[in-house]
């Protein structure tokens, strides 16, 4: 039955992109397209450009509007709960050695080594989020304002969003 | 507590906007600096376990802050918050609003909101680098992570498996000389 087989084809996508969202669109074209053939590249795509535009991961956006592109409300809820699955069962149970592990001296330890390396690669997502989207006057002029007002204000990051969407429109 | 979670989660969620790290600024701003549920060098810990677990990473933060605060149950409403307000956004644009793109004005306020993103998520660089303790030495593991993912494009997991072994090493080299973080 179509539920069950999009439920288990996004818990296998689930399970195995590494690397948060955008690790897993080619994953989800893979299934999707190449080997299950359910959506044109095209349809794929349009549905990839709106997910981007849509509050929330953008790997679990197209697996919500795939899913509801194949088989309605239905298949939407089975596409996404498909997809969220197999992290949520792994996290939980990372989290519960987390707990009782956290104080032990080797994992203390490793975390000295962990932290400012996530500090290195949260920079660069930061510089790589800068470079392609800080590209012209206004979006300097934004990104400027932005960091001010966050640096200065200690403004709530969602007010921050809310601005820059207004700045967008009149804008651009 | 446990509709706490979802609300706080569910408004992270609604505000994600612009993928991957973005939700960064947002989960450090309401679980750390306004409820104080978990501190900053977690905060950091929890970020590198949810980059190096399958999935995408605002909801492994959610699940796995979700836990730490209420268990199981905490874990399922925090996961069920962070996904719920995309999932009905979807669902609701998919049924009446196919013609979605043809909306100049959300393309407006994306460019718009687009390198607001890269001010946030770059302030969030500098708000862990100033409150959490990493000690000077260790800022070449920073230079280095940084280094080998813009430019070298390796993978941030082998980076992170690396710079704890990286961590062990260092502690089983110095011995237990207690230099407390």
């Amino acid at each position: 039955m179509i539920i069950i087989k999009l439920f288990l084809i996004f818990a296998k996508i689930g399970a195995f992109s590494i690397g948060g969202g955008y690790a897993m669109l080619p994953f989800i074209q893979r299934e999707i397209i190449d080997n299950n053939h359910y959506l044109s590249l095209k349809e794929f795509s349009d549905i990839l450009a709106i997910s981007q535009m849509t509050p929330g991961p953008i790997a679990i956006n197209s697996a919500t509007f795939v899913g509801y592109k194949i088989a309605g409300v239905l298949g939407s809820i089975a596409a996404t709960l498909g997809i969220v699955l197999p992290s949520f069962l792994m996290i939980i149970i990372i989290a519960s050695f987390f707990v009782k592990f956290y104080d032990k001296k080797e994992v203390k330890a490793a975390f000295l080594g962990i932290r400012p390396a996530v500090l290195g690669l949260l920079a660069a997502a930061a510089y790589s989020v800068t470079i392609t989207n800080v590209i012209d006057i206004k979006s300097i002029f934004v990104f400027i304002l932005s960091f001010g007002i966050l640096f200065i204000k200690r403004m709530d990051p969602i007010i921050v969003l809310i601005i820059s969407a207004v700045l967008g429109i009149i804008l651009y | 507590m446990l509709l706490d979670l979802f609300y706080v989660f569910a408004k992270i969620g609604a505000f994600t906007l612009g993928g991957g790290y973005a939700m960064v600024p947002l989960i450090q701003s309401e679980v750390v600096d306004k409820r104080k549920w978990i501190d900053k060098e977690e905060f950091v810990d929890i970020l590198a376990v949810a980059q190096s677990t399958p999935g995408a990473l605002a909801i492994n933060m959610s699940t796995f802050i979700g836990y730490r605060k209420k268990g199981i149950l905490g874990s399922i409403f925090a996961t069920l918050g962070c996904v719920a307000p995309s999932f009905f956004s979807i669902l609701i644009i998919a049924m009446f609003f196919a013609k979605f793109m043809s909306y100049k004005v959300v393309e407006r306020a994306f460019c718009g909101i687009r390198p607001a993103v890269a001010a946030l998520i770059t302030f969030s660089v500098f708000k862990i680098a100033k409150s959490s303790s990493i000690k000077s030495y260790y800022y070449i593991f920073t230079a280095a992570a940084f280094s080998l993912v813009t430019f070298v494009k390796l993978d941030p997991i082998l980076i992170i498996i690396a710079s704890a072994i990286l961590g062990i090493l260092i502690l089983k080299i110095r011995g237990d000389k207690d230099d407390n973080n």
